[in-house]
């Protein structure tokens, strides 16, 4: 079969079809490729135990859809028509194939998932998606295999444009990526959600994913697509496990993080710290959605505590008025649950601003007590911040050059000499 | 699908003393529940004897005598639906906490 990629979703666009009808059913496609591209590859997966298969035949639908559409209108169920394609394609291959005669019945027997109801999510019926996401996400897979297998297989997008983002080249990324499925067929790894006490062990693996592809998109270089992705991610893990407290927590961190995304730079594309971004340019759709979603999160796990302190932010007027306190507590809470040296930096910025940079100080000390922050050019930075604002400008500034010298970011670069300039001035 | 799982010796052992599970409890459930078909511990690698065939000569060598800490001490021979399964039953094993335990699958000899 031919390995033409058409990407699903937000991915179509520059199709080859030209004038206003074909940009209309363009836009039809990526709109029920976002949908339905996951679900025809967890559904043919599940029927045929073939990963590449499953990617090729979703693949094949959204590029024959790309051709039929302009012409014929796009149809009442754009979703079950590209099941029904990318299923009569897999057909047609296993035919040609000769594959055992169960798999082509069973194919011949799936109806377009579209046509049917959403399934209640319950203990029998688990949603195919589901069970494709836990299977991309094992910890049996090495984290990078598992983030791209995420990429290609659930969200669609081409394996050059997952190459692109995680600065390798295609062939290697190709190579990656087969060999994954290969790894999942012959390491035994079942196509399942585990189910009780392995469910809860299993989650935050899938999580960490997620949150990966999150601050891939987020750090200074990073790329927005992947944080648009890890949204999606987390809105459909929190549409198939309502119930999981983390999974809701998780869209609330992510909503409430990204509605900063737009002001997090300047005109120049320089990064701009908390203090100096134009809060009105803050998504406030994006604030009052992670906040709705925040109040169905019970549990205190840590992107429960997370997502508090993203709030705390997204809900105050200036620096000097958002709640340090509730936010100095989350850190504490947080570093008693998961505890790590960023955790407990982060614990002190947040209690320099609550009680003053004496006690920001004394934390910056606990935390690098360990070693874990030696070489941290964000660790100079924040000593660099408190110590200036103990009213020590020259060491602050200086300070401020050395954490500059030490960060990758060209944009980080320049915000960190910036307030040594101000600081010198 | 059955999996060897090498009982290998680890240079960082668990540090937590607590409720470290028995050999002979682990090898009768696993046995009665079909999941374990044979294991045992294997003689140290000074033991060990290595045969070779190059060029139509048999050359038959002591050891090897690996310098290192990190050998297989032992094996089993698990039948288990899928590797899920196959890392439960190696969960509960007590070199997961003394030592690691690989878990590999059979491809079957070809043709």
């Amino acid at each position: 079969m031919a390995r033409t990629e058409t990407p699903a979703g937000a991915h179509v666009g520059a199709g080859r079809v030209t004038g206003a009808g074909a940009a209309v059913a363009a836009q039809a496609v990526a709109a029920a490729g976002v949908e339905a591209y996951p679900r025809i590859v967890a559904t043919l997966i599940r029927v045929t135990g073939d990963w590449a298969l499953a990617e090729d035949c979703a693949q094949e639908a959204l590029t024959v859809a790309l051709e039929r559409w302009p012409a014929d209108g796009v149809p009442d169920n754009p979703g079950g028509w590209l099941m029904t394609v990318a299923r009569n394609r897999a057909i047609d291959v296993l035919r040609r194939a000769t594959v055992e005669r169960r798999k082509l019945h069973d194919l011949a027997l799936l109806t377009p998932v579209d046509a049917q109801p959403e399934p209640e999510v319950g203990e029998d019926v688990v949603d195919d998606r589901l069970r494709l996401i836990f299977t991309c996400c094992h910890p049996a897979l090495a984290i990078e295999a598992r983030v791209a297998l995420t990429l290609r297989t659930v969200c669609g997008v081409p394996t050059a444009a997952i190459a692109r983002l995680l600065l390798v080249n295609e062939s290697t990324m190709t190579r990656r990526l087969t060999r994954a499925r290969t790894r999942i067929a012959e390491a035994g790894i079942p196509y399942r959600v585990p189910s009780g006490p392995a469910l809860t062990e299993r989650l935050p693996g899938v999580l960490a994913v997620l949150y990966l592809l999150f601050t891939r998109g987020y750090v200074a270089d990073g790329e927005p697509a992947f944080a648009d992705e890890a949204i999606r991610l987390a809105r459909l893990l929190d549409r198939l496990m309502p119930e999981q407290s983390e999974v809701a927590a998780l869209l609330a961190l992510f909503l409430l993080q990204h509605s900063r995304a737009d002001a997090r730079r300047d005109a120049a594309g320089n990064l701009l710290t908390l203090q100096r971004q134009d809060r009105g340019r803050w998504d406030r759709a994006a604030i009052a959605e992670g906040l709705a979603v925040l109040d169905r999160v019970r549990q205190d796990g840590p992107y429960a505590w997370q997502a508090r302190v993203a709030a705390c932010h997204a809900t105050a007027a200036s620096v000097e008025t958002t709640d340090w306190p509730a936010i100095a507590g989350a850190y504490d809470a947080l570093l008693g649950i998961r505890p790590s040296p960023v955790v407990a930096l982060n614990r002190a910025v947040a209690h320099g601003y609550a009680y003053g940079p004496a006690a920001g100080l004394g934390l910056l000390d606990e935390a690098r007590a360990g070693g874990g922050l030696d070489g941290n050019p964000l660790a100079v930075a924040v000593e660099a911040d408190l110590v200036a604002r103990q009213g020590d400008r020259p060491r602050a500034a200086a300070l401020f050059r050395q954490a500059a010298a030490a960060v990758d970011s060209a944009a980080e670069r320049r915000a960190l000499l910036d307030r040594a300039d101000e600081l010198t001035r | 699908m059955k999996y060897m799982m090498f009982v290998c010796s680890d240079t960082e052992p668990d540090t937590d003393p607590t409720d470290l599970p028995d050999i002979h409890k682990w090898v009768e459930e696993n046995d009665s529940r079909g999941r374990r078909l044979t294991g045992d511990a294997l003689a140290p690698t000074s033991a060990a004897t290595t045969v070779r065939v190059r060029a139509g000569e048999l050359l038959v060598s002591e050891g090897p005598f690996a310098e290192t800490t990190e050998v297989i001490v032992g094996f089993d021979l698990l039948e288990c639906a899928d590797l899920d399964e196959a890392i439960e039953v190696a969960r509960t094993h007590p070199m997961a906490r003394e030592g690691r335990l690989e878990l590999r699958p059979f491809a079957g000899l070809p043709g």
